[in-house]
């Protein structure tokens, strides 16, 4: 049996930054988690990835990530997806400390 | 050290211009990531968890001061102020943009540097004792053989689309410092009655399934090298298992064939090609050893030496762990820690570069090295000079005396930066060096090889540490898997899976017990962790390891 859907975003790394991104509702790339877009039915998330795939001189290699929803927005659940939310542990760099 | 003639600089410009003209078709559409990716590769770029990530060869860890100035001028220019040294003897630049990757190889190529085949199923860059030239011990200095093997693999039109990537490490000494029965071809220059040959041995390698080197040949003939180990290659290249990467390499084809199977093949391949190679590639390898004569060593009093080391016990700490013997009288190798207690594994900033490039400048004889195990080392100083460049080291926060010991941790970049690692190694290395720091018994240890790998990959070279610690992702949640008994050096072994994994809280405890246990366990203070560990077996370090599983079974 098929494994149950779980909720997702779309997430890629920019171009010309490698920046982590995610895929809004816009059909644009924010640097923040909590602007993607929520993605609960899975037909729509394939729907979905093939036009952030679109955006192919804009970004590389965008893929479904799991996500939950927290207060101001979607959030990562698995550990990976959340150190690209913030950057590196040992350093104050990447989006913990370009985004405050 | 090596100098590029016309050929080589021309080859570097040319493939410079030929990457910027890639990245810019990448940028303005007309080339697909799908196209690019291999491009970018073949030039060292990859892209990670939270930016691109360059990786520049540094040739069998060799460097002038100038080289080191520029990778400083890199770290400043197009990066975040630091670089990454890696157990491939590599520097990483963590955070480029990707238009501004021409404009680095650009500069790299001012001072004979570049990123090709750092990446890629290629021969990668070659690499040798980082004592090379330096070291008491050594028959011959590795260099040459490995510049001659890099300029043969850099582009060999046979060898651009191996199975898999592929990995020769060099060495000149029966002290095995560079890994050499970890690597797809490992090379030992060695002394029959005078005459000079070679040790080759194949198979070798860590990742998902870490085997040995095997003896290809024993004593193989100067002059027959490069067409031996093109044939080796050549055999793989053919036999190799494409089908499957994870069965790719070089040590599976070996393990699946045998190793008295591909020593047939390759000798028949050898008898092919052998006529082929007319004697230009000796020709080449004597302009090159021209190139690596030594340095004209100083004569000068040690007397300071001594008595500073009397007079300065810090001084003289350093001196006892940091130092190593060097084969001219007076001299001695001094390798540099960046390993500063809690600190990152490899990483130096372009200050701490620029300080380094100046001592060599002013006291090494104008050369560098990086060692597989994240240090830089000054291969020929003389002892008169130490003090003062133990000062210097000071202040630039590069005067840790740990070479050799529990906090000199080789680790990977781990999930910090890498998109193929299960969990992080960074933090687990500050860690762990920091609370040894805390229990002052760093010196007491003695010496011990803690090496951490963030996924099965092993850059981290967990399998050979004399404690390995493997990240993985268990159910969601970072875990570290523990390995005893494994030997990095010329009596070389994978270490044993001692049991379950620990959650990321528990991993340093755990090898804080390990680590006081062993301390009850030695019969003196002068055995070491691994002959402790050979002595007594893997039961009790389980047992400390374990303690509840030991009392349940007891």
């Amino acid at each position: 049996m098929a494994r149950a859907f779980t909720p997702k975003v779309i997430t890629s790394n920019l171009l010309i930054e490698g920046d982590a991104v995610w895929f809004t509702v816009n059909d644009t790339w924010s640097g923040n988690i909590a602007d993607a877009e929520f993605l609960t039915d899975e037909a729509h998330a394939d729907l979905r990835l093939l036009e952030a795939n679109a955006q192919k001189n804009v970004m590389v290699g965008a893929y479904l990530a799991d996500a939950k929803l927290g207060e101001n927005g979607p959030e990562a659940t698995h550990f990976r997806e959340e150190f690209r939310t913030r950057g590196p542990s040992n350093y104050a760099h990447g989006k913990q400390v370009e985004q405050v | 050290m090596y100098k590029y003639n016309d050929f080589d600089e021309k080859f570097v410009r040319e493939r410079v211009a030929q990457f910027r003209g890639q990245v810019e078709r990448r940028i303005d559409g007309s080339l697909t990531e799908d196209e690019f990716k291999p491009l970018r590769l073949m030039n060292g770029l990859y892209l990670q968890l939270h930016a691109y990530m360059l990786r520049v060869a540094v040739p069998y860890g060799t460097l002038n001061s100038k080289q080191m100035d520029m990778l400083a001028h890199l770290a400043e220019t197009y990066d975040k102020g630091y670089g990454h040294f890696t157990t491939r003897q590599n520097i990483q630049y963590n955070w480029p943009a990707l238009k501004d990757v021409p404009d680095m190889l650009s500069d790299l190529a001012d001072v004979e540097m570049h990123a090709i085949q750092t990446s890629g199923n290629t021969i990668r860059n070659v690499t040798a004792d980082h004592f090379a030239g330096a070291a008491a011990d050594e028959v011959a200095d590795p260099r040459p053989v490995a510049e001659l093997l890099r300029q043969w693999s850099t582009d060999h039109p046979e060898f651009q689309f191996l199975p898999r990537k592929f990995k020769l490490a060099v060495t000149g000494a029966a002290a095995d410092r560079a890994v050499i029965k970890a690597h797809d071809i490992g090379i030992r220059i060695l002394e029959r009655n005078g005459v000079r040959g070679y040790e080759v041995l194949v198979g070798g390698g860590l990742g998902r399934t870490p085997m040995i080197g095997k003896v290809l040949h024993d004593f193989l003939p100067e002059a027959d090298l490069l067409p031996f180990v093109e044939a080796t290659v050549s055999v793989w290249n053919r036999l190799g298992r494409r089908d499957n990467k994870y069965k790719a390499r070089i040590k599976i084809t070996v393990h699946e064939h045998g190793i008295d199977e591909i020593r047939r093949l390759v000798d028949e391949r050898f008898a092919e090609i052998r006529p082929t190679f007319n004697g230009v590639d000796q020709e080449i390898l004597r302009t090159i050893e021209a190139q690596f004569a030594a340095p004209e060593f100083k004569t000068a009093s040690t007397d300071g030496f001594e008595t500073a080391r009397l007079a300065n016990p810090a001084f003289r700490s350093w001196t006892d762990t940091n130092l190593t013997a060097h084969r001219a009288d007076g001299y001695a190798i001094v390798s540099i820690s960046i390993k500063k207690h809690g600190d990152t594994p490899g990483d130096a900033t372009a200050d701490q570069m620029r300080v380094m490039a100046d001592l060599a400048r002013k006291y090494g004889h104008d050369e560098l090295r990086i060692s597989h195990e994240q240090n830089v080392i000054l291969p020929h100083v003389h002892k008169s000079d130490l003090l003062d460049i133990y000062q210097i080291l000071r202040v630039a926060g590069l005067a840790t005396a740990n070479i050799g010991l529990v906090s000199d941790i080789i680790a990977c970049p781990g999930m910090d930066y890498c998109a193929l690692a299960t969990a992080r190694s960074i933090p687990i290395a500050q860690q762990i060096a920091t609370r040894f720091d805390e229990l002052k018994l760093e010196h007491d240890i003695g010496e011990l090889k803690i090496k951490i790998s963030g996924c099965i990959n092993a850059c981290g070279h967990h399998h050979v540490g004399h404690i390995g610690i493997l990240g993985l992702d268990r159910a969601g949640v970072e875990n570290y898997q523990i390995t005893l008994g494994g030997d990095h050096t010329e009596t070389a072994a994978i270490g044993e899976r001692a049991g379950p994994g620990f959650s990321a809280d528990d991993i340093v405890p755990a090898i804080e017990r390990l680590v006081l246990g062993y301390m009850d366990l030695r019969s003196s203070a002068d055995e070491t962790f691994i002959e402790a560990y050979r002595r007594l077996g893997a039961a009790p370090f389980k047992g400390i390891l374990y303690p509840k599983e030991a009392a349940d079974a007891a």
